[in-house]
């Protein structure tokens, strides 16, 4: 049987309780890549090109991780939910960038709701291409979409549990794929919740009232998870004592939505831009002098 | 009475300008060309890492709110490019200049409900007939105007007489700009067509053709590129560039279908004009081009996605490409000496 590889990077930190789920229950055999080190950050660097956003370039790097070691990749493509739900247009392109710079076959679906190409019948175009049959499919998909769905409720309260707390609390406001990425994000959160703190993540929120909070910040935003990610500010405005922006350099539409939103709160923020010359040690110090002042105000 | 301004795109300021007074009740300030002063007020208050045009965009509209203007209109694309007027109102508020910026479109989708909302906005008078007529009328301009461009950039290097075929474009932008209705538009633009014909130029047998794609605003802005279409015309050399407001405006929307269908090496719309570039790059090597530029501002995402495919389709069928970035510092002399090297290796391929 055939093996899929799964990169561990942008896409997979949405979908992947769906995705490794879904290929569970159809018996398709699938590797993820391991978590982000030294190594595939390089292979990524020398994949990419220089100018790529820094996500991007892990991501890259994940896929030339899988070179002999699976028969296809498994690359999606998002497009939108629906009109004026548009995602940065890496999303877009990934699917073809890879095609044309790796030689593995890549394997894909396409979100784009606008023409009612939805998740479910994206994962229905992936199983036929695996050679399943439509009845195996359903089965599969309505169970790892059930476990998915559950997986993610449980998550968004463990998150609002989290507001009750008496500690210091900050909010992450930044990309899934950035936060949980062990060379880009997950040092700071570790970092924060070693000085007992607690983290609070913007991706891990309702996204139907995050987007409808949104507003509040900015009536003509159209990009879909930056919507989450601000939503998620203004639910929390008055409930956290910090907020902390992650981005990686240079990112299109945080760049443009994060720079609004700091000039809008008024709560005390930190903007952190990771590239691939930032090292941890330089983010310490940043950090501490934050959580100090913090510290200090909540005193 | 509102003063109303737009950021400046290369010379459509005219059609803008003609729009704007015409179809609205309002005083139109025309926006200062942009020079190294516009380009420093526009770093100083952008963030850090916006693409170019944001930057360029901000500091026309400062240098305009200076000559009067309280109200700006954006225009947008597929790309961040439809955002920029959130955070460039905010920034101005901050500013304490007291305007309006509005965004003519919004992810990159143009609807005419929206165009005569803001028109009603800024003008209550505002009729929608008069958009229509005078809409038809600008857009046919543009289209007028792209002609005569599309023929100066293919022989405006082998001109005899220098200077002949920008002396005359200049000339006819001012009758342009005077325009009474279509039919003195359609005169104009046929009386100049005849003269541009009229230009002499010395052709070379074996004269050089380039192709330049990329990123919009830096292609359509001469300053934004140092002026790189008069850089290659000085070094006898024909241009072909496909992107344009018509093709922005008017053929984009119904081309797009094809080109993918046309495309075996993508499958999907990479965002912004970054599909249509890979399309170009693939009918600019099958006509035989001897090179191709690409050109884009610094951070400009959708267009380093598609670099690497760029490259793919151009080594496969043997044409040279050269990428150029441009940012707020970019230097004259820096990239005169890159395209001199460019040319010089697509002289010595052609003699081979």
């Amino acid at each position: 049987m055939n093996k899929v590889g799964i990169p561990r990077g942008i896409f997979y930190y949405y979908y992947k309780d769906l995705w490794t789920n879904f290929f569970d229950y159809l018996d398709v055999p699938y590797i993820v890549s391991p978590k982000t080190n030294k190594k595939i950050l390089r292979m990524g660097i020398k994949h990419a090109n220089d100018e790529v956003c820094f996500a991007m370039k892990v991501f890259l790097g994940h896929v030339a991780f899988f070179k002999d070691k699976c028969d296809y990749l498994f690359i999606p493509r998002i497009d939108n939910f629906k009109y004026n739900n548009q995602t940065c247009t890496n999303f877009l392109a990934l699917y073809d960038l890879v095609k044309n710079i790796f030689p593995s076959p890549v394997l894909h679906y396409n979100i784009d709701l606008e023409h009612k190409k939805t998740v479910k019948k994206g994962l229905f175009y992936l199983g036929r291409k695996l050679g399943k049959s439509n009845k195996e499919i359903r089965k599969a998909y309505k169970k790892a979409y059930k476990f998915y769905k559950e997986k993610k409720e449980k998550e968004i309260k463990e998150n609002l549990l989290k507001l009750k707390s008496s500690k210091l609390k900050i909010l992450i406001v930044s990309h899934p794929y950035i936060t949980y990425d062990e060379i880009l994000g997950k040092d700071i959160s570790n970092y924060l919740e070693k000085h007992n703190i607690t983290v609070i993540y913007s991706d891990k929120f309702n996204s139907k009232i995050t987007n409808k909070l949104a507003l509040k910040y900015s009536k003509d935003l159209y990009f879909k998870y930056n919507k989450d990610n601000i939503g998620a500010l203004k639910y929390c405005e008055n409930k956290v004592n910090g907020v902390i922006f992650l981005s990686a350099f240079p990112c299109g539409p945080d760049s443009l939505v994060n720079e609004l939103v700091m000039r809008k709160i008024k709560l005390p923020y930190l903007n952190l831009v990771l590239d691939d010359n930032s090292s941890f040690t330089g983010l310490e110090t940043r950090l501490e002098s934050f959580i100090d002042m913090l510290g200090e105000l909540y005193d | 009475m509102t003063k109303v301004s737009f950021p400046i795109i290369g010379s459509y300021d005219i059609p803008a300008l003609y729009l704007l007074t015409h179809a609205l009740n309002v005083t139109v300030i025309k926006p200062p060309p942009i020079t190294s002063k516009t380009i420093n007020l526009g770093v100083k208050y952008s963030p850090d890492f916006v693409c170019t045009p944001f930057k360029y965009t901000l500091g026309t509209m400062i240098e305009s709110i200076d000559k009067g203007a309280d109200t700006l209109i954006q225009l947008g694309g597929g790309c961040r490019y439809g955002y920029y007027a959130s955070l460039q109102e905010k920034i101005l508020l901050d500013l304490d200049y007291k305007i309006k910026v509005f965004n003519l479109v919004t992810a990159g989708k143009p609807s005419l409900r929206r165009i005569t909302k803001i028109f009603k906005e800024i003008d209550p008078d505002f009729k929608k007939v008069k958009l229509f007529y005078y809409g038809f009328i600008t857009l046919k301009m543009v289209k007028y105007m792209d002609k005569i461009d599309d023929y100066i950039r293919e022989n405006g290097a082998f001109e005899i007489e220098k200077n002949s075929f920008k002396n005359l474009r200049e000339e006819m932008l001012k009758e342009f700009s005077k325009t009474k209705g279509i039919i003195n538009l359609y005169k104009t633009y046929k009386r100049y067509l005849e003269k541009l014909k009229k230009i002499k130029i010395q052709k070379p047998d074996n004269y050089l053709k380039v192709g330049v794609i990329g990123e919009l605003y830096t292609l359509m802005e001469p300053f934004a590129n140092n002026d790189l279409e008069r850089i290659l015309m000085e070094n006898k050399i024909s241009i072909k560039r496909y992107t344009t407001a018509t093709y922005l405006l008017l053929k984009k929307k119904n081309i797009m279908k094809k080109v993918l269908k046309k495309l075996k090496i993508i499958k999907y719309n990479l965002g912004a004009d970054a599909a249509d570039n890979v399309y170009n790059t693939k009918v600019l090597c099958d006509n035989n081009y001897d090179g191709i530029i690409h050109l884009k501002s610094a951070f400009c995402t959708p267009e380093i996605g598609v670099m690497p495919i760029i490259s793919k389709i151009a080594d496969s069928k043997d044409v040279p490409v050269l990428f150029l970035t441009f940012d707020s510092s970019a230097s004259e002399v820096g990239v005169r000496t890159r395209l001199e090297a460019f040319f010089d290796m697509l002289e010595m391929r052609r003699d081979k």
